[in-house]
């Protein structure tokens, strides 16, 4: 019992970092209809300017860790934000209205040159950071050293991320450029002709997807303390697994879909395999796909001639 | 006058601004990420500042952007002059083309005579070039390919190169059935790879039993994952199904990397039976092939066999994708490919159409992964990886979907740039990627993008790129 309510403690701290991966994800597909496969880099690029700004920080002489955190959580929005907006410049905007399958093909190689340049620039080995955010409360405690406990760093993630989907859903609700991203989502074409600046749309989405893929890198690093230029792929894979699951295009589907595949996964891990715990994942994308297509949340999409 | 001088420092003008935000968009990509380095050699980490990387890579953006927005401003102008040389220079070299042939012969006289050892060499680049001149780049590229060994017998290493280029090429060629025949994105291609190269290595093994015997079971086997994974998925629309043939991939991959008592996990499978000289063994021995032929023993017999070996098994792709094509299956993939919706008004069953595609597909990935296994000797997941689905399938869409010649060109420029620039391991990577993202902008259909029609009436015409639609999915 204690066990599986430990377990559902970490389960949910890990499907809140997917979950913010997924909602980029699922802006992107929602506006534009295209898989954004260069997007877990792009969660993977943020993990590694969190670090490096992380390091600076404490070179410069920050060491107070709630101010430190603050800073590296704006630096690598703000930089993260950057990249994202300049592959959608580089290797998306020149493709809309060409076929159907030339913008993945386009992001396969914007993944590609985002890992290497990442290994190009901070070498191939793992990147260790020593626990910043430390300490630990027992929730429950059954006597016996059978505890339920809960880190503080596990609390910060899931607060976080909590906060994030808020003020992202009153973005989304409530601005005028939520007003536009949802005019985008229902028809790009009518939206463009009655005013709304498409392109610049579809920039903001992809900028405020990448600073939430930074939020869950830092996320990342802060909770397993190990990165490499690796780690965009796999996530990547899950979170988009989790959109799907969610219902590809629906918001609230996404944070829900991210948390049922870090809940599966680490149930998976703590009860079958560790070794398996990626094609537990993986497997879902598929059942879910073939099952359910539209997730749990998502509209069917109606397909015309 | 003075318009026109006010013209070009306003080009200038904006070229310049274009180059300053590209450079301020540069600096904050490269600020950390370039201009420091996470150094952990004092077995802590702490960052490293690099300045004169970062004043480098902000400074290459800077003027790239530059001259690009120059260019970009005149590019009618420059357009025009740089197709009137090209078309100058063609003309100029059909005109001439007896001259610069006999040049050619003085020149492979000259050749021979200063290095004697090297008249293969210089008879294979003349016939090459013949056979270019009169009959076409096909015939051209097939009379290298079968003169290659001739000519490169005494340099292994570029026998070697040649037979992983092949490998590419058959490869290539199989995933061109799955995408540019059918139009369904692949992204797990490497798993019948995989499952063809696994599955010879254990049959071998175990049984003892010869190539000949053991390549067509690794064809089935693959075909039989391409079912297995196809029957359910190829419902699916286009990119989703990509994503699920990535995860496939990615599936096979984990099970042979844990299920040790079979594939031994990430160690691998070592010592994989050598192809034999069909039951004659390239050994020293008695009975190996050199001595029952009467030649002198020399390791590179294998390497010359093994050329032929996989030039055959390509050429045998390419000649069932080309039978295929005029078959109706071959038909409906290409309708299919087209328009879905129609195909399936014409009463066709579009999933057992895919399903033929993916399975056949995945067969010819399975004799390629026999090959490699037999060729290597070892194999282990490492060789399986996503990546090098990407670059099977960069060779399909650089080729141009579709395109046979395109492929197998395209797959000769990849692969032999990869060998070219080995020491820039993670740099020509990068290259790479940009490379994906640059043929999708300015040729979407690939190098090669006219099609060969495979129904017509009276004459055949090349349809031109702008009236296929691959890959609507």
């Amino acid at each position: 019992m204690e066990y599986f309510l430990q377990q559902l403690i970490n389960g949910l701290a890990l499907g809140s970092i997917y979950g913010l991966v997924a909602i980029g994800y699922t802006m992107v597909y929602g506006i534009i209809g295209m898989i954004n496969f260069a997007h877990g880099d792009i969660f993977m690029v943020g993990a590694f300017i969190a670090l490096l700004a992380f390091l600076i920080l404490v070179a410069i002489g920050v060491t107070a860790i709630p101010l430190a955190l603050f800073l590296v959580l704006l630096i690598a929005m703000v930089l993260t934000s950057l990249y994202g907006w300049a592959v959608e410049r580089i290797a998306y905007r020149p493709l809309r209205g060409s076929f159907r399958l030339a913008p993945l093909i386009s992001a396969i190689g914007m993944s590609i040159v985002l890992q290497n340049y990442v290994q190009l620039a901070q070498g191939a080995r793992v990147k260790t950071l020593p626990p910043l955010v430390t300490g630990v409360h027992t929730i429950l405690d059954l006597g016996n050293r059978l505890v339920v406990q809960i880190s503080n760093i596990q609390i910060l993630i899931i607060a976080t991320t909590f906060a994030l989907m808020t003020g992202f859903s009153w973005l989304v609700a409530s601005t005028s450029l939520g007003r536009d991203m949802r005019a985008c989502e229902q028809d790009l074409k009518m939206a463009a002709l009655l005013g709304v600046d498409t392109n610049k749309t579809i920039s903001l989405t992809f900028l405020i997807g990448a600073a939430l893929a930074s939020v869950a890198g830092i996320m990342y690093l802060l909770y397993y303390g190990v990165i490499d230029f690796h780690i965009g792929f796999v996530a990547g894979v899950k979170a988009f697994t989790a959109a799907v699951l969610g219902g590809i295009g629906s918001l609230p589907g996404a944070m829900l879909g991210g948390l049922l595949i870090g809940l599966i996964e680490t149930y998976w891990s703590a009860y079958f395999s560790v070794q398996y715990k990626d094609v537990a994942a993986f497997s879902i994308l598929i059942v879910v796909l073939i099952f359910m297509p539209t997730g749990i949340l998502g509209r069917p999409e109606v397909e015309k001639v | 006058m003075s318009a026109s001088s006010a013209g070009k420092s306003s080009v200038v003008m904006h070229a310049l601004k274009d180059a300053l935000i590209a450079g301020i968009v540069a600096f904050g990509l490269f600020v950390l990420l370039l201009g420091f380095l996470a150094d952990d050699t004092l077995g802590k980490l702490r960052p490293l500042p690099r300045p004169v990387l970062l004043a480098a890579a902000v400074g290459i953006v800077f003027v790239g952007r530059f001259l690009i927005s120059l260019i970009y401003y005149n590019a009618a102008a420059l357009r025009v002059l740089l197709g009137e040389l090209f078309v100058a220079a063609f003309a100029l070299a059909k005109r001439f083309r007896f001259v610069l042939l006999a040049l050619m012969i003085v020149l492979a006289f000259v050749w021979i005579y200063r290095v004697p050892d090297d008249w293969p060499l210089v008879a294979t680049i003349i016939i090459t070039i013949l056979f270019a001149v009169w009959l076409g780049l096909t015939p051209a590229l097939l009379a290298l390919a079968v003169l290659f060994p001739v000519a490169f017998y005494s340099n292994p290493y570029y026998l070697g190169i040649a037979i992983i280029i092949l490998t590419y090429v058959m490869l290539g060629w199989g995933l061109n059935i799955v995408v540019g025949l059918a139009g369904l994105l692949d992204l797990g291609y490497v798993a019948f790879y995989a499952v063809g190269a696994y599955s010879y290595a254990i049959i071998a093994q175990a049984y003892g039993w010869s190539f000949w015997v053991c390549l067509p079971l690794a064809g089935l086997f693959a075909a039989f994952f391409g079912v297995l994974l196809g029957f359910p998925v190829l419902r699916l629309r286009g990119d989703y199904l990509a994503i699920v043939t990535l995860a496939f991939g990615e599936i096979v991959r984990i099970v042979l990397l844990n299920w040790i008592s079979l594939t031994n996990g990430p160690n691998g499978i070592g010592s994989i039976p050598r192809a034999s000289f069909f039951g004659i063994p390239f050994t020293a021995d008695d009975d190996g092939f050199a001595a029952r032929f009467g030649f002198e023993f020399d390791p590179t017999h294998r390497t010359v066999f093994l050329f032929y070996l996989i030039l055959a098994l390509a050429l045998i792709t390419n000649w069932v994708t080309i039978r295929l094509r005029k078959l109706p299956v071959g038909r409906a993939w290409e309708a299919l490919r087209e328009d879905e919706i129609a195909v399936r008004s014409l009463g066709i069953n579009p999933t057992n159409t895919k399903l033929t595609a993916f399975a056949i597909g995945a067969m010819f990935g399975g004799f390629a992964g026999a090959f490699f296994a037999t060729r290597q000797g070892f194999i282990s997941p490492d060789s399986f990886t996503f990546p090098e689905s990407a670059l099977i399938l960069a060779i399909v869409v650089l080729g141009g979907m579709g395109s046979q010649i395109g492929v197998a060109i395209a797959a000769i420029v990849m692969t032999a740039s990869f060998e070219l620039f080995r020491e820039f391991e993670q740099f020509r990577l990068v290259i790479f990627g940009f490379a994906m993202v640059g043929i999708m902008i300015w040729r979407p259909r690939g190098l090669i993008s006219s099609r060969e029609p495979s129904v017509y009436l009276k004459e055949r015409k090349t349809i031109s790129a702008e009236h296929v639609a691959e890959g609507h999915g």
